[in-house]
């Protein structure tokens, strides 16, 4: 019964996606970007690191369709490879952040009182300090690296699911079926973990798709000074600093993985709008 | 072209409003007339399209969703619905006014009580600021509430209290017709009967006609000259409340009354009609009210029945109205 | 008013504290030996204990946090490890580059984004609305470091239009603004935008209506003024995220701000120059958001009543009516 219902709203939610294009065409492209990314090594023309003395700078060519770099190692199949460690920061960073946020803001937002006042206060403290300098300063301290960088991220994203849970399960606390959870004697983790949470998700799932995007951004950042994933494993921000130093003769180097960026980001926003719209239960009709 | 006495009159009202998926026939060609200081009362369900009535006539329906496919509404002979949006300017909130069914959403809440009372004046008659915020003192005191109050915020006033403003706000053009749209029904029982009282009060001073839409019986009966009893869009019945109240002719009309509690009634229960209003995206070939009716039969489904005159100015629209 | 600002300025000491604290506990979240990583690994273990003597780090950590929060009061950030100078007073040379770049950034943004927001709401779902929107979605979802050097490549080497980079001549301002205002002129235009399309199915928007106003005034006197109240909000937050921004502009662009000696900090493990600075933009950042919160209650009379009692708003109605009392009377 329950299940059948989840699935009804589920496919309701996707009727209602489905009338928005753009949304639709940033699903198709983060598919897209996940399937490249997962079979990277089988996709991919060259290995990340083949280097190539004679192709140094290659020009696209059919042997490299967007030319290669210094080393000659073929530009496509970093890009390819590169959105391994971009998508890995993205749904990692806010998986982390979204759990740790999603506890947090569960709690607060149920238990309310003293528990939830402290919890804020320190939220508040926590998001005096700009998040990408936060950001920044946790992956430089921590040390350069790919696991790093993701903790890093994780960790600056979590007041931003906090606050949004505990809204969002201010307003579903009151209503009658978790009283009856309680009249029924069910336990405070419980009446959180079957019914708080699932009935207070839905603002979260538009907060979580755009957090990948948001992710994939700050941690090309990261890479870009040098904090994230090191060479020579590709990534895009750092294939951009890379390019960076020979943007005047071969621009196309910085160019192509910040196109990618963007393309992912973007798809994220667009679905995170499209869907926003279609949970808006105003705009359902 | 003008009938004597006739303030407002519709003909042949429809309004649909057309989503992605569905269009709503919220207004079914209805016909209508306001006489001059008459106060008629627009009753029927929740849904049933008063509002988008009053609307119409005031020209700020939402457009789009809304479309106002047929008809036409004459205030003093003029056609509202071709005026330029200028001269609809000049009659909105001056010749006609309206009060809204929420008054805690029907306030500007970052404005002064007393900006908003005279910026209608301000719109409509040429005078100075001055001027102006010295009549939204008035109407202020005129609804009861101590002019010291000019420079409050919407959030600082109860309910009933708001509810006065934005009625004095109405009122401040002294308005030849007020459209009041279920003006008590957000408010608690007590405070209705003051905000009712005092809107009658008024509408005697002033000479205003009133249009008031509401699902309450009682209301109409204290207050009303006239009735129309909406239902699905459509008009069912319409006539003086005497002819409503003492010879309903419509079976909703009756419905109504059974599923109110009378004092003398030697019946136990209340009789709530069966069923609900018909899906206003998808509404009967025949009688709207046929699937709810007692007495429906066979032609009822197949073709709607035309308005019939019972009696001068007693209008039902019903196969089994007593014929004249 | 004024009693609302006290208590918000009461508010930021705990703030201030636990910037504090958590900029002291940066030290401490680091692996292995601050001290033995700042000085390398050829460094004797005298020098390294004389080191974690300087930085107290074999202290409580409640004495170092009280000994640090004496430091900062007296404006001593300690010197900088690279430079051999004060961090403070680097910083105070260094700050009125970052106060301007991000102010002025701040400023375009706002300039464009709300007209351009409101622009969109007005032509809801025609072609304008669309478009608007998705460039912008665009730009919000650009990398910044990326979009600034595709800007120099352009306007600087391709067009030699503008400066490269330095602060020499206004003109070499011009990219480092455009760069890290795009973005944000974007986000404010797409927040006014969906604010309005809010706002505009309110009832209010249908009294102001049904009163028989001007569109334009129903638009720009009660929409508007209304749906700015959350942007006001948004702009305080978006002053974090230019900070960020300005980090690396100002590396891309050569601007000798705080963000640049930030960065330098960061990637040179100075700790002197990591506390200090996050430390000071942190706080800066503090003092817009308690900006931002005053001006959102004069904004918005609704949030003044949450704060309590504010007599100062009540008289000042007072004198709004009794301006011309033989008027009232007569």
């Amino acid at each position: 019964m329950r299940k059948t219902r989840k699935k009804s709203k589920l496919k309701d939610l996707w009727r209602r996606l489905k009338r928005n294009k753009l949304a639709v065409a940033g699903l198709v492209v983060l598919a897209l970007l996940i399937f490249v990314a997962i079979a990277a090594p089988l996709l991919a023309p060259y290995g990340y690191s083949v280097q190539d003395s004679k192709a140094s700078y290659a020009a696209a060519s059919p042997e490299h369709p967007l030319g290669a770099d210094k080393l000659g190692r073929d530009l496509l199949s970093r890009l390819i490879v590169g959105a391994r460690a971009s998508l890995m920061m993205g749904s990692i960073a806010v998986s982390i952040a979204a759990s740790i946020g999603i506890a947090i803001g569960a709690t607060a937002g149920y238990f309310g009182g003293w528990t939830d006042n402290i919890s804020m206060r320190v939220l508040d403290i926590y998001q005096s300090i700009p998040m990408l300098l936060l950001c920044i300063t946790l992956a430089a301290i921590l040390g350069p690296s790919l696991q790093n960088a993701i903790i890093a991220l994780g960790v600056c994203s979590v007041p931003g699911y906090a606050r949004l849970m505990r809204a969002s399960v201010l307003t579903v606390r009151d209503k009658e079926f978790i009283e009856a959870a309680r009249a029924v004697n069910a336990g405070n983790a419980r009446i959180i973990l079957q019914h708080i949470v699932p009935n207070a998700m839905a603002p979260l799932i538009v907060e979580i798709t755009m957090g990948i995007g948001s992710c994939i951004l700050a941690g090309s950042l990261l890479s870009f000074v040098g904090l994230g994933v090191q060479p020579p494993t590709p990534e895009w921000g750092t294939m951009i600093a890379e390019g960076r130093n020979v943007m005047r003769e071969h621009p196309t180097l910085a160019l192509y993985p910040g196109i990618c960026v963007m393309l992912s980001v973007l798809s994220c926003n667009l679905l995170g709008d499209g869907l926003r719209d279609a949970l808006d239960p105003r705009l359902r009709n | 072209m003008e009938e004597q006495g006739n303030l407002l009159e519709i003909r042949d009202l429809a309004v649909e409003y057309h989503t992605d998926e569905a269009t709503i026939y919220a207004v079914n060609h209805i016909g209508l007339t306001v006489k001059k200081g008459e106060t008629i009362g627009l009753v029927g369900e929740t849904g049933a399209g008063k509002t988008s009535i009053a609307r119409s006539i005031l020209g700020i329906l939402p457009m789009p969703p809304a479309k106002i496919v047929s008809g036409e509404i004459l205030y003093r002979g003029n056609e509202l619905l071709r005026l330029p949006e200028r001269e609809m300017r000049k009659i909105r909130g001056n010749k006609i006014a309206m009060i809204f069914q929420d008054p805690m959403t029907a306030l500007n809440p970052i404005e002064t009580v007393g900006f908003q009372i005279a910026e209608t004046i301000r719109q409509h008659d040429s005078v100075s600021q001055v001027e102006a915020n010295r009549r939204a003192c008035d109407m202020l005191e005129m609804v009861g509430i101590a002019m010291g109050r000019f420079g409050d915020f919407p959030h600082q006033f109860s309910g009933g209290m708001k509810q006065r403003v934005v009625i004095a706000m109405a009122l401040a053009c002294n308005p030849e017709l007020l459209l009041a749209d279920e003006p008590t029904t957000a408010l608690d029982v007590t405070i209705q009967a003051q905000v009712l009282e005092m809107m009658q009060s008024l509408r005697e001073r002033l000479e205003t006609s009133v249009m008031l839409i509401t699902h309450d019986l009682g209301v109409v009966s204290e207050f009303c000259d006239s009735v129309a009893v909406v239902y699905a869009g459509e008009i069912v019945e319409r006539g003086t409340v005497e002819d409503i109240f003492d010879r309903p002719g419509h079976p909703y009309t009756l419905g109504l009354f059974g599923s109110l509690p009378r004092l003398d009634a030697t019946e136990r229960r209340l009789k709530p009609i069966k069923g609900r209003m018909p899906d206003p995206t998808n509404v009967p070939e025949g009688c709207r009210f046929c699937d709810r009716c007692p007495r429906a039969e066979d032609r009822c489904s197949k073709s709607p029945p035309a308005e019939s005159e019972i009696a001068p100015g007693h209008a039902v629209k019903c196969f089994f109205a007593p014929q004249r | 008013m004024g009693k609302f600002i006290a208590k918000r300025l009461f508010m930021l000491i705990p703030v201030v504290l636990g910037i504090s604290f958590i900029v002291l506990l940066l030290l401490a979240i680091t692996p292995g030996d601050p001290a033995k990583m700042m000085l390398g690994t050829q460094a004797t273990p005298e020098r390294i204990a004389a080191l974690r003597d300087t930085l107290g780090l074999d202290d409580p950590i409640l004495v170092r946090f009280v000994h640090f929060l004496g430091q900062i009061v007296q404006g001593d950030f300690g010197t900088s490890f690279m430079t051999k100078r004060p961090v403070f007073d680097e910083m105070i040379t260094r700050m009125p580059y970052t106060l301007l770049l991000v102010s002025v950034s701040l400023g375009v943004s706002v300039v464009l984004g709300i007209p351009l927001g409101v622009y969109a709401a007005t032509h809801h779902n025609t072609w304008k609305d669309n478009g608007a929107m998705f460039i912008s979605l665009f730009f919000v979802s650009m990398p910044v470091f990326w979009f600034a050097l595709l800007l120099v490549r352009f306007f600087g080497v391709e067009l030699r239009w503008l400066p490269l980079s330095g602060i020499d001549t206004w003109q070499s301002w011009i990219l480092p603004i455009v760069a890290t205002s795009l973005g944000f002129v974007a986000t404010i235009a797409r927040q006014t935008r969906s604010n309005m399309l809010e706002v505009v199915r309110q009832d209010y928007i249908v009294t102001a209506k049904a009163k028989g106003l001007p569109e334009r005034r129903v638009i720009y006197r009660h929409a508007l003024k209304n749906a700015l109240i959350p942007v006001i909000m948004v702009i305080g937050n978006m002053f974090g995220l230019l900070i960020g921004g300005a980090l690396i502009t100002e590396v891309i662009f050569g601007i000798p701000g705080l963000g640049q000696y930030t960065i330098a900090g960061l990637t040179g493990r100075d700790y002197p120059v990591i506390q200090g600075s996050v430390f000071i933009l942190s706080v800066m950042f503090s003092l817009v958001i308690l900006i931002v919160d005053v001006v959102f209650a004069i904004v918005d009379p609704r949030i003044r009543a949450q704060s309590g009692r504010n007599n100062s708003k009540k008289r000042k109605v007072g004198n709004q009516i009794e301006e011309d009392p033989q008027e009232i009377e007569a």
